[in-house]
C-alpha cells in the first residue's frame, strides 16, 4: 500500500476524530468565556481579596504546562474515586487554562474604554452592576473578538495534546494509524490539515461575526473614521 | 434675593483631598428652583472636582448634601442611584456610550434605571432629542456624530431622566470654536425655561447674561460671590473681575 491509499482509508477515521476535537475545544472555550467575563469583572472593579484571588487563579493555569495539568488532574481523579473520563479531564483542564487566557484579554478590553463610560452610567442613577453589563461589557466584548480568536487557535492547537490521555481526537487517530502502519509523514500531514482547515473555517466565522457587531467609527480594527475626541 | 424660593440643592461643608492634597475645602452652596448658578476659576480651581463630589461621582471626604430638603446618605447605594437619577451631570467630554446610537444612549437609562418598556423609552428618546434639535440624527452612532451633536445628545439624555438640577461640567470646553455655539443655545433655552442648573464655564459672555450668580473658585474654595453686575461691574475691585480681565485679554 503507498501512502496516499493509507491515508484515504484512514481519513474517514481521521475525520471523525474533529468531533472530538471540536467539542472538546467548544466545551473549553465555553467555559472559559462563561468563567472568564466574571474573573475580568472581578479583577477590575472587585475588592483587593477578589483582585488577588483572580490573579493567583490566572498566575497558576498560565505557569502550569498544560500536559502536567492533564497528568495531575487525572491522578486527582484516580484517588478520589472518580470515573476518569479522558474527555472530560481534557475539557476540564483546557477549560481552566482559557478561563485564564480569556478573564486577560477581558480585563485588558475593559481596562481600555475610557473611565468616562462608568461614570456616565453611574451618573445617570445605574447601578454599578448595571452600568457594568450594559455599557461596559458590550464595548469591551466587541474589543476583544480579535484576542478571543488568538485564543481559539491556540487552544485548538493545544488540544492535540489531550491524545496522551487516550482521548479519540484527531491527533489520537492519526497516531493511532501510524504507530500500525508507519505511514508517519503522510498520517500527520493529514492531521495538520484538518486542524489548518478547522482554523481557517472558524477564524473567518469569528471575521464575520467581527463585522456583524461592528458599531461605525468604533475601532476593532475595521477602520478608524471618527476617532477624534471633537 | 431668592429667599422666598424653594431649595433645589443644598451642599455644605464638601471636602476633598487626593493623594493628601486638599482639592476641595469647605464649599458650600444653595440652589433654588430656576437658578443658573455659575462656577468659574483658574484650571485646577476644583470646579469640576467640585460638580463630582455633588454627583458623588468623587465621594467627599466630608460634608452633606440634601436635594429637596432631603439629606443624602452616601454610603446607601440604593439611595445614591436615586438621588443621582434625580441629578442630571453634563461632562466635558460628552461620556456617550459608544456602541449605542443617539436614540439608545438616551433610551437605556429610561429602560435601566426607570424601568420603561423599550416602546416608550424610544418614544421618549426621540422626543428629547427633538427638544435638541437632532431627531433627524436619532440612528446615528457617536462617532458618526459632532462634538456639538455629541453633547446635545448628551443633554438630551439627562433630560429624558426629568432631573431636579442639572450639573454641567465645562460643556463647551472640548468643543472646536464654531460649535460651542449650538450648544449654549440649548442650555440657555434650559435656563429660560426654568432649568436649575449649577455650570462649571470659561464663557463669561453666557455667565453674564444668564447666570443668576457667580462663584468664584480658587485653590478648592468658593472666594466670591454674587449677582454677575455686581461681581463683574466696571471698577468693581473683585478677583472674579480680575480674572475675566485676565480671559479677555487672552482673547478667550
Amino acid at each position: 500500500m503507498d501512502s496516499l491509499t493509507v491515508v484515504l482509508n484512514a481519513l474517514p477515521a481521521i475525520l471523525a476524530g474533529s468531533f472530538v476535537t471540536v467539542g472538546n475545544v467548544a466545551a473549553s472555550l465555553a467555559m472559559g468565556l462563561v468563567l472568564g467575563v466574571p474573573l475580568a469583572v472581578a479583577q477590575v472593579y472587585g475588592n483587593r481579596w477578589a483582585r488577588r484571588l483572580v490573579a493567583l487563579y490566572v498566575w497558576f493555569f498560565r505557569g502550569v504546562p498544560i500536559l502536567v495539568l492533564l497528568f495531575l488532574c487525572y491522578g486527582l481523579f484516580i484517588s478520589l474515586g472518580l470515573p476518569a473520563n479522558p474527555f472530560l479531564i481534557c475539557c476540564l483542564v483546557l477549560g481552566c487554562t482559557s478561563t485564564a487566557y480569556q478573564s486577560q484579554i477581558f480585563r485588558g478590553a475593559i481596562e481600555s474604554l475610557p473611565h468616562g463610560q462608568l461614570k456616565a452610567a453611574r451618573a445617570l442613577g445605574m447601578r454599578d452592576i448595571t452600568g457594568i453589563r450594559c455599557i461596559i461589557l458590550p464595548q469591551a466584548l466587541r474589543l476583544s473578538i480579535p484576542g478571543w480568536a488568538n485564543e481559539f487557535s491556540i487552544l485548538l492547537k493545544d488540544s492535540a495534546i489531550c491524545y496522551v490521555l487516550g482521548t479519540q481526537d484527531i491527533m489520537a487517530r492519526a497516531s493511532f494509524v501510524a504507530a500500525r502502519t508507519h505511514e508517519h509523514l503522510a498520517l500527520y500531514a493529514a492531521a495538520g490539515l484538518i486542524y489548518l482547515v478547522l482554523t481557517l473555517v472558524v477564524l473567518k466565522l469569528l471575521r464575520r461575526l467581527e463585522y456583524k457587531v461592528h458599531v461605525p467609527g468604533y475601532s476593532t480594527g475595521m477602520g478608524t473614521e471618527g476617532m477624534g475626541v471633537g | 434675593m431668592s429667599a422666598e424660593r424653594e431649595e433645589v440643592l443644598r451642599i455644605e461643608g464638601i471636602s476633598k483631598k487626593l493623594g493628601g492634597k486638599p482639592i476641595l475645602d469647605n464649599c458650600s452652596l444653595t440652589v433654588h428652583r430656576g437658578e443658573l448658578k455659575v462656577l468659574i476659576g483658574p484650571s485646577g480651581a476644583g470646579k469640576s472636582t467640585l460638580l463630582q463630589c455633588i454627583d458623588c461621582l468623587i465621594p467627599p471626604d466630608c460634608g452633606e448634601i440634601w436635594l429637596e430638603g432631603q439629606r443624602l446618605a452616601m454610603n446607601d447605594k440604593r439611595g445614591l442611584c436615586a438621588y443621582r437619577a434625580q441629578v442630571g451631570m453634563i461632562f466635558q467630554d460628552f461620556n456617550l456610550f459608544d456602541h449605542l446610537t443617539a436614540e439608545e444612549n438616551v433610551a437605556i437609562a429610561l429602560r435601566k434605571v426607570r424601568g420603561m418598556s423599550r416602546k416608550e423609552a424610544k418614544a421618549r428618546a426621540l422626543e428629547e432629542l427633538g427638544r435638541v434639535g437632532l431627531a433627524r440624527r436619532a440612528l446615528l452612532y457617536p462617532a458618526q456624530l459632532s462634538g456639538g451633536q455629541k453633547q446635545r445628545v448628551a443633554i438630551a439624555r439627562t433630560l429624558a431622566m426629568d432631573p431636579r438640577v442639572i450639573l454641567l461640567d465645562e460643556p463647551t470646553s472640548a468643543l472646536d470654536p464654531e460649535l460651542v455655539g449650538e450648544v449654549l443655545a440649548v442650555i440657555r433655552d434650559l435656563a429660560r425655561g426654568g432649568m436649575t442648573m449649577i455650570m462649571a464655564t470659561h464663557q463669561m459672555d453666557f455667565a453674564r447674561a444668564l447666570a443668576s450668580e457667580i462663584l468664584f473658585m480658587e485653590r478648592g474654595r468658593i472666594i466670591e460671590q454674587g449677582v454677575p453686575d455686581v461681581l463683574l461691574a466696571e471698577g468693581s475691585a473683585t478677583r472674579t473681575r480680575d480674572f475675566c480681565a485676565h480671559l479677555l485679554e487672552m482673547g478667550a
